[in-house]
């Protein structure tokens, strides 16, 4: 198929479009909002619907609303409006309904900028909501693993009844590339059908409720199958792309436009002659930790995490898998400023003559 | 020869064969029962989908047959939104409380209203918040006293209690917007009419409907069943005035 070029947000809306959603619902937050605005005037063309929500709050339970109709449902924001979305998020993990939620994300916290950052890996990994529940959480570092990606987190929503999470970031949302559309899917309820509340006319079938009230007995139970779903993640739908780590003496972590940036200086130190890789975090949960338990740290000086954001947020991740066996060290830029390859090849540079 | 019986009288369908938890004397349960006589009197048992609130109300999940979806505080027309868009020849109604409608819930209900959204919204307004033990509610009267206005609910600090019937009639798009009191058989079998009526103009597509229906909470109140509804007509029923505010029916 031919490859089109195409605007990050838009490229994501089309790949959810012929992934199967048919309901978007919103609220305008920058910068995410051409996915509403191409919705907006695509999914009526699709048989789907659009509601611009007089909320995120009110957005994300019309998407809760529709999933419980097997309709395949997304919302998308930003982190102020994506906190606003906790809420609903909790409840979509509790009532064990599948959708998408996209973040593109901007500077924090509070109102923050609205550039470009990775200010909620904490939020999107951590806290999306309370009750202490998980979501995957796909971090795409180009458009076309975006649109991959979002194409394929139905299935796993659906697979799961869970949430599934895109973390984008601002530069991904506005910056355009070629990319290869993947095959429209006609929309079913096939994952769905078991526990959805649609209809057939005139089919009966005995009344369904679909509820976030659980008797002790039964939460307890939930919560412990939830357990057992994200362990299974952890040993089955790990994404990550490790790259030249085999021999590598220093290890970069990145994942989103980091990584994009961060490859580039991987790529310069190498002809060089250093001895340096990169692991990318493709799925930010489930976290790949055995990518950095199979290194070998008898050769490893050091592991550098850059990040679009100050203070690094995913330092603590990788900290509870490296357990001391290298000294960790952080670069990032926050606030809307951007990193840049000279930047990023100094703050290697500088922890390569620190280590020796 | 045998007596012949006949039965002209029962449990609704849509309503389990279980007792009722809610507390003696509370119109939770009427409000229910009279709901499932709408839906059955109209055929639609199979037909109805119904979004359940936070707070007593969500007790309906015990008593409904029938499909349900509960909802998040005050969202629950936000979640009606994407199941009547999503399946439109569905008969969907949410039933909130006060708080959840009222307080929490504002900006979904006015803005599913103004929308015009072709379900039904009933709002069981009773001055308080019951399941968390009789906080002050958007609706406590003046001078009504809850646990957080143990003096009584003073203008100088809350404010006026809120008219929902009165706000959303005003706006344009709603069709049908109607006022009850659940205290006297006069009122309920009105409000029954009036249940039917919104359905039935939500299967014709005309829009959003909003049904208010006064009740009381014993419990909280801190009165007798028959006392509540001696002063719903003395008080509540003085200020919340029952009426139909807007009928697209009869003003075409």
């Amino acid at each position: 198929m031919a490859k089109i070029l195409m605007k990050g947000c838009e490229a994501v809306a089309e790949a959810a479009v012929r992934g199967g959603c048919r309901f978007f619902a919103g609220y305008p937050i920058t910068p995410q909002n051409e996915i509403p605005e191409y919705l907006s005037r695509r999914l009526p063309e699709v048989g789907g619907h659009f509601v611009q929500g007089e909320s995120e709050v009110a957005s994300v339970n019309m998407v809760y609303g529709a999933s419980t109709m097997g309709i395949r449902a997304m919302t998308s924001s930003s982190g102020p409006g994506i906190s606003l979305k906790a809420e609903g998020i909790s409840y979509l993990a509790s009532c064990k309904l599948p959708a998408l939620i996209v973040n593109v994300s901007r500077g924090g916290p509070g109102l923050g900028s609205i550039q470009p950052a990775q200010s909620y890996y904490l939020q999107a990994t951590k806290a999306l909501g309370h009750g202490g529940f998980r979501v995957m959480v796909f971090a795409p570092y180009s458009l076309q693993e975006a649109v991959d990606l979002t194409y394929e987190a139905f299935e796993y929503a659906e697979r799961d009844r869970n949430p599934v999470f895109l973390l984008m970031d601002g530069c991904l949302g506005a910056i355009m590339e070629l990319v290869e559309l993947p095959e429209m899917k006609e929309p079913t309820d096939e994952n769905t059908k078991k526990w959805n509340l649609s209809k057939k006319e005139g089919e009966k079938r005995p009344p369904r409720a679909l509820t976030p009230i659980y008797p002790e007995v039964i939460l307890e139970m939930e919560n412990k199958l939830r357990g057992e779903l994200y362990k299974k993640w952890e040993k089955e739908d790990v994404k990550v792309e490790e790259f030249m780590t085999e021999d590598a003496e220093y290890i970069v972590v990145a994942y989103g436009i980091a990584a994009r940036v961060a490859k580039e200086a991987v790529l310069t130190l190498r002809e060089q002659g250093c001895k340096i890789g990169m692991i990318r975090p493709i799925t930010l949960y489930p976290f790949p930790k055995q990518s950095f338990h199979k290194l070998d740290y008898d050769k490893v000086k050091a592991i550098i995490d850059i990040e679009l954001t100050i203070p690094a947020q995913m330092r603590d991740d990788i900290a509870l898998e490296v357990m001391n066996r290298a000294p960790i060290f952080e670069y990032g830029r926050s606030g809307g400023n951007l990193l840049d390859d000279d930047g990023v090849y100094d703050a290697i540079m500088k922890v390569i003559k620190e280590v020796g | 020869m045998a007596t012949e019986y006949k039965k002209i009288y029962q449990r609704p369908y849509a309503i389990m064969p279980v007792m009722s938890g809610y507390c003696p004397g509370c119109l939770h349960s009427l409000a229910t029962k009279i709901i499932a006589e709408a839906v059955e009197e109209l055929g639609q048992q199979e037909n109805a989908m119904h979004v359940l609130p936070v707070g007593c109300a969500a007790l309906g999940l015990l008593y409904w047959r029938g499909d349900m979806v509960g909802a998040a505080h005050g969202r629950a027309p936000a979640v009606a939104t994407g199941i009547k868009r999503c399946c439109p020849d569905r008969l969907v109604f949410a039933y909130q409380g006060d708080g959840d409608l009222a307080a929490i819930g504002l900006a979904e209900i006015i803005s599913a209203a103004n929308r015009g959204e072709k379900f039904t919204v009933i709002f069981a307004n009773n001055s308080t918040y019951g399941m968390t033990g009789g906080q002050m509610a958007p609706t406590t009267l003046i001078g009504q006293k809850s646990t957080t206005s143990v003096y009584g609910r003073s203008v100088d600090e809350a404010g006026y209690p809120i008219k929902m019937a009165e706000i959303i009639a005003q706006l344009e798009a709603p069709a049908y917007v109607a006022r009850f009191a659940l205290n006297t058989p006069k009122g309920v079998n009105e409000a029954r009419k009036g249940i039917k009526k919104a359905f039935r103009m939500q299967l014709e597509g005309k829009g959003f409907t909003f049904i208010e229906l006064l009740t009381n909470c014993p419990t909280n109140w801190g009165m007798s069943p028959l006392k509540s509804l001696q002063y719903m007509t003395e008080n509540t029923m003085k200020y919340f005035v029952p009426g139909v505010y807007k009928d697209v029916e009869v003003e075409a």
